[in-house]
């Protein structure tokens, strides 16, 4: 590859600490993280529950174990984060039409909200959450 | 080069992965990350193990997993990128992230089938 011959402005390492809104991408971005340590435990929790009632119970200990369960919990904090802006961003990169004009983007996320298993879902009051919007 | 043919299949990837992630994720992490470890429910492990090794959860967590372990690499593989300003690394974080969704197909496969 060539270098480029243009000027590039040298970005820190920390340009997302700037502002509220490059913070919030970042997170939510990071938020892959924790969907990764979430799949890798519930893959080693069904080995154990493959593995017999002995290696079950082994498996619940470790996972009550204080860093566990701290770990867990920021992983539940970076779900819902990634459950709301996941369907606030979906109706801005699909766009659905009906009779010729756009859905407006709170309705999609209000159908989804109804039709999808009402538990997982947190409807900020049908609201895009200031600061969630980084599109 | 075939990294180009390949965008579009991990970007589908990556929206199949985040749907499934947005909508059982955070019902997974209280289940199975705090209630069942923390006592506050009980399941029998008899009941458990029947429920799990069914074909169709075993099929289900199949596609959960696979899923969700290459929209996590492809985001992950972003966060990098753009987070860490590191997109001179661009091959090793490529290979790392998408590597280690591989392996981590491949493992739950292995464990649905032998389960």
């Amino acid at each position: 590859m060539s270098a480029p011959t243009t000027y590039r402005q040298p970005v820190s390492r920390l340009w997302w600490m700037k502002k509220r809104t490059y913070f919030m991408f970042v997170m939510r971005e990071l938020s892959s993280v924790f969907v990764g340590w979430f799949a890798v435990f519930l893959m080693v929790m069904v080995f154990a529950i493959g593995r017999g009632a002995a290696s079950y119970q082994r498996f619940m200990d470790w996972a009550a174990s204080p860093i566990v369960v701290v770990v867990n919990i920021v992983a539940l904090a970076f779900a819902v984060l990634h459950t709301v802006t996941w369907f606030v961003l979906t109706p801005q990169a699909m766009v659905v039409r009906l009779g010729g004009r756009r859905v407006p983007a709170v309705k999609m996320v209000n159908v989804a909200g109804r039709t999808v298993p009402a538990a997982t879902v947190v409807r900020v009051g049908g609201r895009v959450p200031a600061g969630m919007v980084i599109a | 080069m075939t990294k180009r043919h390949m965008e579009p299949i991990v970007w589908l990837l990556f929206s199949g992965g985040g749907v499934v992630a947005a909508v059982f994720l955070p019902v997974l992490v209280v289940l199975f990350g705090l209630a069942i470890p923390l006592g506050w429910v009980q399941p029998d492990y008899d009941h458990l193990h029947a429920v799990v090794s069914h074909w169709l959860t075993r099929l289900v967590l199949l596609g959960l997993l696979v899923l969700m372990l290459f929209h996590s690499a492809h985001r992950f593989r972003f966060t990098l990128y753009d987070g860490l300003q590191l997109r001179r690394l661009a091959t090793p974080i490529t290979v790392l992230c998408y590597g280690g969704a591989l392996v981590g197909s491949f493992a739950a496969l292995l464990i649905v089938l032998t389960l």
